[in-house]
């Protein structure tokens, strides 16, 4: 069955746990993230947002449990799973000694896009982010916010059914920031599941729904407003502090 | 405490710092508000006798920054963005150095550092990197304040620690000051301005705003309207076409917007939204944050 | 002062909790001692010689029994002229050929004067002199027996011919060599990843923010490493001569003083090193490229300068290396004292005087 044209959730998780040793990274997790939703994932340093996601993205075999992401096993089928999903993290996604022009082929290339495919990418691309002017240019010398906006555009290079983004807008001016959501929105608009995990809690206010992890267990799931009236705090770092303090 | 007059830096083409000027008194929390590359990194430098400036002057405790260097360095406490302690020395081994090179002790200041050392005290002989993320950044404030400072530097210390510990480190700098310790710190994220006696707003070299978090969000003179509604991107298009619109973008789950002429434009806007099939979508004015009063003054 | 004793325990625990770095430096000059040492002696025993006797009397049939029975050759062939020569080389049937002349005889007994001729294989240097040195040293045995009275002015002249390699005129002890490389890798390169690194972690800009005096910050830094430079020159020395026989001829003091101001000089660069670079993988290439290399390939180690086109042997001056395997060697194998070697350190000197300075300037009081 065709992920896109199916009701299949882009993500389903069913207890997934993650053991090592005697220690439980993460704690039979149960959610769905449905196609085109925005998902904010959320927790403290150590509470297995890492372990969870390295288990979303085929990296990790989980111990037990089930999860299918985009419609495919994370048990049996980690190779799918990989050339289904985008990944960009601020930090580690662009080579700085490499033109935009490079680094955009160069990703092509390693999602198996065909010479024309990619050309015809990089022109589409160039052209959404104004880049024109820039396609010579080394990364390096870019200012930061259009470097990310570059990272998620090249994360997006294969059309996958879902991205990772790891504190995607950390450290830029707000007005970037804005529009950097503004296009994580119009993407999310056209089909594509956008995961997001963050420290920070005003970029968590974006996302449409939330869940936040705690020693390995998910101890709150729902869109942000909902989980603000549900624990009567005025903004989500307060619902945040309130539940990790709890346990 | 620290008086900044006009002070300029430049690095070959790019202008770091322009004629900056503020001033903060003693016992402020005194926050540098600003994105990466701003230029919050030089400004500390240069009052941590680090880097020379260009142009203008500064005094840290009425010391100057360039002819006095030798007092500043003994008296003030600074914690820089990339501080990550000594990763091979233990806790205590890091705070006994770090006590050494400003010729003291642990025990002579253990007052000031007590409340924040408290936690860290049953692992004092574990090796500094491994730490969590909360305690390395406990240990290396214990590390700035070992020698008393009566001002603080810490440049961006919440960068990359999750929230519970982000929250712990304001409510230590909020103690601090009420011992009288001077501080001055930088962030990226406007949410934590609020947390500031007063924040100067700094972006690509210029300070675009100074005072307390209230009177910067007074200074905000449009009515602003927060817009909800069930497919917000095609609502966030449309508000982007509407005629009257002035500016609007994406806050959280919803959409910031002001309009030309002011409250004269609302009635308008529900009938265009309307127009353009969004039934549900609702028009409330609400505070403007510091986010906002950021992004205004930019355009300016 | 107490700031500088605390400066020096916090980086030997530096030192010592960095197990796999410890285990290199000590490791390492023990692995490169073993190698060289025993690369240089396994081709000794029973080397292939080729006698051309063009001779044949009764001293040079004598001489030829001398060199067979001698534990280092082995006669391979014995041919009336030298017209085979190159081929046997070629075909490496022989490492080293002796040339008796038709004359050897006549000219031994009447013109109290004779001459052999050697010739070596010298496409492998080392090999090549140690041979024409035992050969050598077999025909002067020959001769000392034949004329025990020194009152005969009678002497064997043997004529050494280095094939494929004729400049080549010596090549020098290894020990001195891995002493430079070692004392080179340790403080030049060790000191400047141990500073940037320090830099990495944000915490030099906290030590130049205190009222540490820069000066100190560097001295309490290096101290800590010429203490270890110091035991890895005693341990590749202690090795050198208990376990490989060489010589230690001069004066022990004057070696040591020599070495600690090789280290000195090595230091200062890697100080020089460590203002010029901010990560550490930059340091550990400037170290290896600008420092190891030349070390390795210009300063007579293992390639013969001589032997060089006259550029690199001009450029070979600057490099410090150069100058202290002289020192060493002259030391060592000579047994010189001051008077023969004040010249090398004097030039080694002012480098480091040179390489101070300049990196106490660049070592500046703030960062940029």
């Amino acid at each position: 069955m065709n992920y896109n044209s199916s009701s299949i959730p882009a993500i389903q998780a069913e207890s997934l746990t993650k053991e090592f040793g005697d220690f439980t990274a993460v704690d039979a997790i149960t959610f769905q993230v449905e196609k085109g939703e925005i998902f904010g994932f959320l927790g403290a340093n150590g509470a297995g947002k890492t372990t969870a996601i390295r288990m979303l993205c085929g990296l990790l075999q989980p111990t037990s449990g089930s999860a299918t992401v985009a419609g495919f096993d994370v048990f049996t089928q980690p190779e799918e799973i990989k050339k289904n999903i985008g990944y960009m993290s601020q930090r580690f996604s662009l080579y700085e000694d490499l033109t935009v022009k490079e680094n955009i082929r160069f990703y092509g290339g390693i999602y198996g896009l065909s010479n024309e495919a990619i050309k015809e990418k990089t022109g589409i691309l160039l052209e959404r982010l104004k880049l024109h002017n820039e396609a010579g240019s080394l990364v390096k010398r870019l200012p930061l916010g259009w470097k990310q906006k570059l990272a998620f555009s090249v994360s997006l290079i294969h059309d996958p059914a879902i991205v990772f983004l790891d504190e995607p807008t950390g450290g830029v001016d707000p007005v970037t920031r804005r529009q950097f959501w503004e296009m994580i929105y119009e993407t999310a608009y056209g089909g594509v599941t956008i995961f997001v995990t963050t420290h920070y809690m005003d970029e968590a206010e974006y996302c449409h729904r939330i869940s936040i992890m705690v020693n390995g267990k998910i101890v709150a799931l729902g869109p942000p407003s909902g989980l603000k009236n549900k624990l009567n705090a005025d903004s989500m770092n307060q619902v945040f502090l309130k539940l990790v303090r709890q346990s | 405490m620290i008086e900044v007059n006009n002070i300029r830096k430049t690095y070959g083409d790019t202008v770091a710092l322009d004629a900056v000027t503020l001033s903060v008194g003693k016992g402020e929390l005194f926050g540098l508000i600003g994105p990466d590359g701003a230029g919050k990194t030089s400004l500390f430098r240069i009052l941590t006798t680090l880097l020379l400036p260009e142009g203008g002057s500064a005094t840290v405790n009425h010391h100057d920054v360039v002819k006095d260097y030798k007092k500043i360095r003994k008296e003030a406490g600074y914690m820089p963005g990339n501080f990550s302690l000594y990763q091979d020395l233990s806790v205590e081994e890091n705070l006994q150095f770090f006590a050494s090179i400003f010729h003291t002790d642990i025990q002579t200041n253990f007052e000031i550092i007590r409340s924040i050392y408290e936690p860290l005290a049953p692992f004092k002989n574990r090796r500094a990197g491994a730490l969590s993320g909360g305690m390395k950044q406990k240990l290396a404030l214990c590390c700035s304040l070992i020698h008393n400072p009566p001002v603080l530097f810490l440049d961006e210390p919440t960068t990359g620690v999750d929230a519970l510990s982000r929250q712990e480190f304001w409510e230590t700098l909020h103690e601090l000051k009420k011992k009288g310790v001077t501080i001055l710190v930088s962030t990226p994220y406007m949410d934590e301005a609020s947390l500031c006696d007063r924040i100067a707003m700094i972006q690509a070299g210029h300070l675009i705003g100074i005072g307390t978090p209230a009177e910067i969000i007074s200074g905000f003179t449009k009515p602003l309207w927060s817009v909800s509604g069930m497919d917000i991107y095609r609502l966030l298009k449309d508000l982007q076409d509407f005629q009257q619109t002035d500016s609007c973008s994406l806050f959280g789950n919803n959409i910031h917007v002001t309009l030309k002429n002011g409250v004269a434009d609302v009635s308008a806007l529900k009938e265009y939204l309307l127009r353009k099939g969004h039934e549900t979508a609702s028009i409330n004015p609400v505070a403007p944050v510091i986010e906002d009063c950021f992004i205004e003054r930019m355009k300016e | 002062m107490s700031v500088f004793f605390s400066f020096i325990k916090k980086e030997s625990r530096h030192i010592i909790r960095d197990k796999r770095t410890l285990l290199i430096l000590f490791g390492m000059p023990l692995i490169m001692i073993i190698l060289f040492g025993y690369a240089i002696r396994n081709d000794i025993g029973n080397s292939k010689i080729v006698v051309v006797d063009e001779a044949h009397d009764p001293y040079s049939a004598q001489l030829i029994a001398e060199i067979n029975a001698s534990k280092y050759f082995e006669v391979s062939r014995i041919v009336g002229n030298e017209a085979s020569l190159n081929h046997e080389f070629q075909q490496e049937k022989a490492a080293i050929a002796i040339i008796i002349p038709p004359d050897f005889s006549h000219r031994l007994l009447h013109l109290k004067t004779a001459q052999v001729r050697l010739v070596a294989d010298a496409s492998d240097p080392n090999t090549a002199t140690i041979l024409i040195n035992y050969a050598t040293a077999i025909v002067h045995q020959f001769q000392q027996r034949l004329f025990p009275s020194a009152a005969i002015s009678l002497y064997i002249q043997p004529e050494i011919r280095m094939l494929y390699n004729p400049a080549m005129k010596s090549v020098y002890g290894f020990v001195p060599g891995v002493m430079t490389l070692i004392l080179m890798l340790v403080s030049a390169m060790m000191t400047a990843i141990t500073i940037v690194k320090e830099k990495e972690t944000g915490t030099m800009e906290v030590l130049l923010a205190s009222p540490l005096q820069p000066p100190l910050i560097v001295l309490g830094k290096i101290t800590p490493y010429i203490l270890l430079s110091f035991i890895n020159a005693l341990l590749i020395l202690g090795f050198g001569i208990l376990l490989f026989q060489v010589p230690m001829r001069g004066s022990w003091f004057l070696l040591l003083a020599e070495c600690v101001l090789f280290t000195l000089t090595a230091l200062s660069l890697g100080i020089l090193i460590s203002t010029t670079t901010s990560n550490q993988q930059t340091a550990m290439m400037l170290s290896l490229g600008g420092l190891l290399m030349p070390t390795v390939l210009l300063s007579g180690f293992i390639f013969p300068l001589k032997s060089m086109p006259v550029i690199l042997q001009w450029f070979a001056n600057v490099i410090p290396a150069k100058w202290f395997i002289i020192i060493l060697k002259n030391i060592m194998i000579k047994g010189a004292g001051w008077h023969e070697v004040w010249a090398e350190t004097g030039i080694l000197s002012a480098m480091t005087v040179f390489f101070v300075i300049i990196s106490i300037k660049k070592f500046k009081t703030r960062l940029s």
